[in-house]
């Protein structure tokens, strides 16, 4: 058995379920959103602000971001153990995944507080 | 027709190379491994497995023309449209992924590997009654479609998942026959079996392409099986 430490779940069927369920998070806000935008017609930037600044938003927009981090974390995390292995870099494999994940990390943990303050900034 | 071979001798070639080879079908729907006779017949260096010659023992799976499968049961006309007709050549390399012992033989060690890992044998550790353990037909029915693999690797090394990790992912072959196990009535080892799974790798490693499927020359269902246990995975984890 594989135990990877920089997986999400550090386990397959967390990671499997993760990714499913962030999946089925963005694809119902992304459909929410559509019918928003066709349903309200001629949006300007009052009536936006408004609907953003919502707490129900602020709650479903968070949801979102954390959906999108933990997708992008799993998928790509798949993405760099598939690829950045052994066979296409030889020795170095290790340190180039590594170098890789971290920039993928931190680039997801910048996103997420850059979301997160954007959402509650109230600016 | 033109037949295109992979042809590798690791003592004396630098590198591998396609060779071509001018075979005369007498215009029948050959199989492939009939035409891989008739090669050898000019070119008695030409390594390549076979055995049974109809499907049964496994030994002849190769790619041909892009696409995974027996060659002593694939007819020319299934090849690729064109090659009967001799339009096109048949193109035939060793099952990809696997390290090439020569020309179209297979290293399958890391394949055998895979499947010794599934523990595929029956395990029960309740006392064995006098005769045997016997099962209800609806029993039976549930391993149809899993026992009949005859491991020759078409599937696994269709698999872009094991091609990446065939030493961590362990490929539809293994995982078809551990759901085998674990869909068998008289094997009582589910848990055991079901949590050297649960990692990220093992079983999880399949997005469900089903290139497996596609290719099985017995027919059979991997990506099912690799449903059904994730299945239980998620039964027993929720």
């Amino acid at each position: 058995m594989v135990t990877p430490v920089t997986s999400l779940g550090r386990n397959g069927l967390y990671d499997w379920l993760i990714q499913r369920v962030s999946a089925v998070i963005i694809g119902l806000y992304l459909i929410g959103m559509l019918g928003y935008l066709v349903a309200a017609g001629d949006l300007d930037y009052g009536s936006w602000k408004e609907f953003m600044g919502c707490v129900a938003m602020q709650i479903v927009n968070t949801l979102l971001v954390i959906a999108v981090a933990a997708h992008t974390w799993v998928g790509l995390w798949g993405v760099t153990t598939d690829y950045l292995t052994s066979l296409t870099f030889g020795k170095a494999a290790t340190a180039v995944r590594l170098i890789a994940q971290l920039v993928i990390a931190l680039a997801l943990i910048v996103y997420l507080l850059w979301g997160l303050v954007l959402i509650w900034g109230g600016a | 027709m033109k037949v295109s071979i992979y042809r590798y001798n690791p003592e004396t070639d630098r590198e591998p190379s396609m060779k071509e080879y001018e075979v005369d079908t007498q215009g029948k729907d050959l199989m492939v491994l009939d035409i891989l006779a008739l090669v050898k017949e000019q070119d008695q260096s030409l390594a390549y497995r076979r055995s049974c010659r109809e499907g049964v023992c496994g030994s002849d799976g190769m790619n041909m023309n892009g696409k995974n499968g027996l060659a002593c049961i694939t007819p020319l006309s299934q090849v690729a449209p064109g090659v009967l007709e001799g339009k096109k050549p048949l193109i035939l390399r060793p099952l990809p992924g696997l390290p090439v012992i020569r020309d179209l033989v297979v290293d399958m060690g890391m394949f055998y590997n895979q499947y010794e890992k599934v523990q595929p044998y029956l395990q029960n550790n309740t006392p064995a009654p006098a005769i045997e353990r016997l099962q209800s037909p609806e029993e039976r029915a549930k391993i149809d479609g899993l026992y009949e693999c005859i491991l020759c690797a078409c599937c696994s090394t269709s698999c872009p998942s094991f091609w990446w990790n065939p030493d961590k992912f362990l490929g539809p072959a293994a995982l078809l026959q551990s759901y085998r196990f674990l869909a068998d009535s008289r094997d009582n080892a589910t848990e055991e079996r079901l949590s050297k799974l649960d990692d990220p790798f093992s079983l999880f490693r399949c997005h469900g392409i089903m290139n497996c499927v596609s290719v099985c020359p017995k027919g059979l269902n991997p990506t099912r099986a690799i449903g059904h246990i994730r299945s239980m995975l998620l039964e027993r984890g929720i």
